[in-house]
């Protein structure tokens, strides 16, 4: 069941439902009555995407009309803006990328998912094969619109010696999910996978992520956050996979979430499954609200209440933000997080 | 200066302070000292302002104005000064950040301009030095990691910084080795003037060797059960708080 397929069929029965484990908190099938018509090309001018000033060279997919992949030559250092914009209201439609990084190569992928419809279902699919040695930093930041579907699925293939960094960045959508499968498919190879999701209204963000350890000697360090405030709801769902023989695996999974209100609600599911032996594996899960404590403190120093949350939110979601190896992308990334953070109550 | 007058403050439905009352005029230091649960660590939260803390009757005024109706922000800003039991820490944020950003906000609601940064580093770096804080120490998020003595000291770098009207020390010398608590005391006595009136909770006498009150209370029983000069501090260590508790029971 996929919603891809759902929408490439045009058949309600194919969308994941909430009686799959992967998909229980992410119901599609239970949200959904009708798909709307296939999104018509667009041929409107773009404005600049959240990454313009910083990118070698850009690739735009509108409404899934666009290039299907591209590559970095062995040796080259490259960034490229990937921008999946759904300009129509109301439209459902499929898009689809490939990048393939070869050996020595180096990639900064700046990606945006751009809702400027709204009420469009959309799945991105995006595959990334990374050569021996290669190495890629993924920044994402997804914008969708208030009343949107969107599923983006990228799937990330190391070599051995490759290096894979992400920090994905989210405000939601009606109903949202940014999944990543990472497979170190010889070992030996590294990867960070950082996520933030500030959550307002009736917003709903699902990170989940799948990393396989096929060999030895593979590094893995996550670090997700996310604060939810009205109504709305995040889904982190982690699972790391050490397969037998995949000896001296590192991998390390924190998720860390602020409740802001009481309607609002974080549903966490983090896993380790471990087959190899002599592994530094461990996990760290955390749902609340404030410190009370430093709240206090802060006042008591002469803080109103108000700045105090906010310095402390701050606070909280930004070491995901400081993580961020690309400087420019880190400065994008900070401000897209003040913005946010100001929009909140 | 302080005055507070009568003050019953419940937690969680129960009676902690029932009457209490104390002045300290301008210029003085007093301490209050007490057995543990007597109600020590909730005059000073009552004084701040913590949430949790119900006054149920009595009045606090400094310089005559009604320092209860005011927020725990209101409050600093006015020139109320706690310094923390156990001082909490502050993830995420460094110190010079917090010191600056609470010196701001309590000028703001003073009317008065904010300082600039380089008149805050000329000042924060100053005031830490005397305290043998190091300067680098202030870039890490504020309290995380440091040890007891290592907060104490933030905690009196913090007051030097802000300059309190009134400044409330709360078990300022648990945790404290004696390097630290000279150190700390040194802080506190350079903090005296003709404008400032302090108060200092304790448990023990020790810290009254470095720092002399000008008066010194008994807390026991959730009141002010005796008052003297520094000699009762003293008496307190040599003959313990038996007779003072069964006196308030």
């Amino acid at each position: 069941m996929s919603l891809a397929r759902a929408i490439a069929s045009g058949d309600l029965a194919q969308l994941p439902s909430r009686r799959e484990e992967a998909w229980r908190w992410t119901d599609l099938r239970g949200l959904l009555r009708a798909l709307p018509p296939p999104s018509p090309e667009s041929f409107e001018a773009l404005p600049p995407g959240p990454f313009a000033a910083l990118a070698h060279s850009e690739v735009a997919i509108v409404n899934g009309r666009g290039p299907a992949g591209a590559g970095v030559p062995a040796g080259r250092r490259q960034s490229l803006a990937l921008r999946f914009v759904a300009s129509a209201s109301a439209g459902a439609h499929t898009a689809a990328f490939v990048i393939e990084v070869a050996r020595g190569a180096h990639l900064t992928l700046l990606e945006s998912y751009e809702g400027q419809g709204d009420g469009y279902v959309v799945q991105a699919d995006l595959e990334l094969r990374l050569a021996a040695g290669a190495s890629v930093e993924r920044i994402v930041i997804a914008g969708d619109g208030a009343e949107a579907v969107s599923v983006s699925k990228a799937s990330v293939v190391l070599a051995p010696g490759a290096s894979f960094l992400q920090t994905v960045l989210t405000a939601g959508a009606r109903r949202q999910r940014l999944e990543t499968h990472v497979a170190h498919a010889g070992g030996g190879a590294a990867a960070r996978l950082d996520g933030l999701y500030l959550l307002q209204a009736k917003r709903h963000a699902d990170i989940t992520t799948l990393v396989a350890h096929a060999g030895p000697g593979g590094a893995t360090d996550q670090l997700t956050k996310g604060v939810v405030r009205d109504q709305a709801r995040g889904v982190f769902q982690g699972r790391i996979l050490v397969a037998r023989g995949a000896d001296q695996t590192d991998a390390r999974m924190g998720h860390h979430a602020l409740i802001l209100s009481d309607r609002a609600e974080v549903d966490a599911k983090p896993e380790l499954e471990i087959y190899a032996d002599d592994v530094l594996c461990a996990h760290g899960n955390t749902v609340g609200a404030l410190d009370e404590e430093a709240l206090f403190y802060s006042r008591q120093r002469g803080i109103p209440e108000d700045q105090a949350r906010a310095m402390l939110t701050e606070a909280f979601v930004g070491q995901v933000v400081e993580r961020i190896g690309d400087e420019g992308a880190r400065a994008v990334a900070a401000a897209w997080v003040a913005q946010q953070l100001e929009a909140g109550p | 200066m302080l005055c507070i007058k009568n003050l019953s403050v419940s937690v969680d439905g129960q009676s902690i302070l029932v009457g209490l009352d104390l002045a300290i005029p301008a210029g003085e230091v007093h301490a209050v000292m007490g057995p543990n649960g007597a109600g020590k660590s909730t005059l000073s939260y009552a004084l701040a302002g913590r949430p949790g803390y119900e006054v149920t009757s009595g009045t606090v005024t400094l310089d005559g104005e009604d320092l209860l109706a005011l927020s725990p922000d209101q409050r600093a800003a006015r020139g109320v000064f706690l310094s923390f039991q156990y001082p909490t820490e502050i993830p995420g944020v460094p110190g010079l950040t917090f010191m600056r950003a609470a010196l701001n906000a309590q000028k703001r609601a003073r009317g008065e301009g904010e300082v600039s940064a380089p008149d805050f580093l000329r000042l924060v770096r100053a005031k830490a030095a005397d305290l043998k804080i190091d300067f680098e120490m202030l870039k890490r998020s504020l309290n995380v990691g440091f040890s007891g003595g290592e907060k104490k000291r933030m905690e009196i770098l913090q007051m030097s910084i802000f300059s309190p009207r009134v400044a409330i020390l709360d078990e300022t010398d648990s945790g404290l080795d004696i390097d630290a608590l000279r150190i700390v005391a040194e802080g506190v006595n350079a903090m005296r003037s003709p404008g400032r009136a302090m108060l200092i909770i304790t448990h023990y006498q020790r810290l009254l060797d470095h720092i002399r009150p000008d008066r010194v209370h008994v807390l026991a029983g959730g009141r002010i059960v005796a008052s003297g000069g520094p000699e009762l501090a003293h008496e307190l260590e040599a003959h313990g708080y038996d007779k003072y508790a069964k006196a308030a029971a």
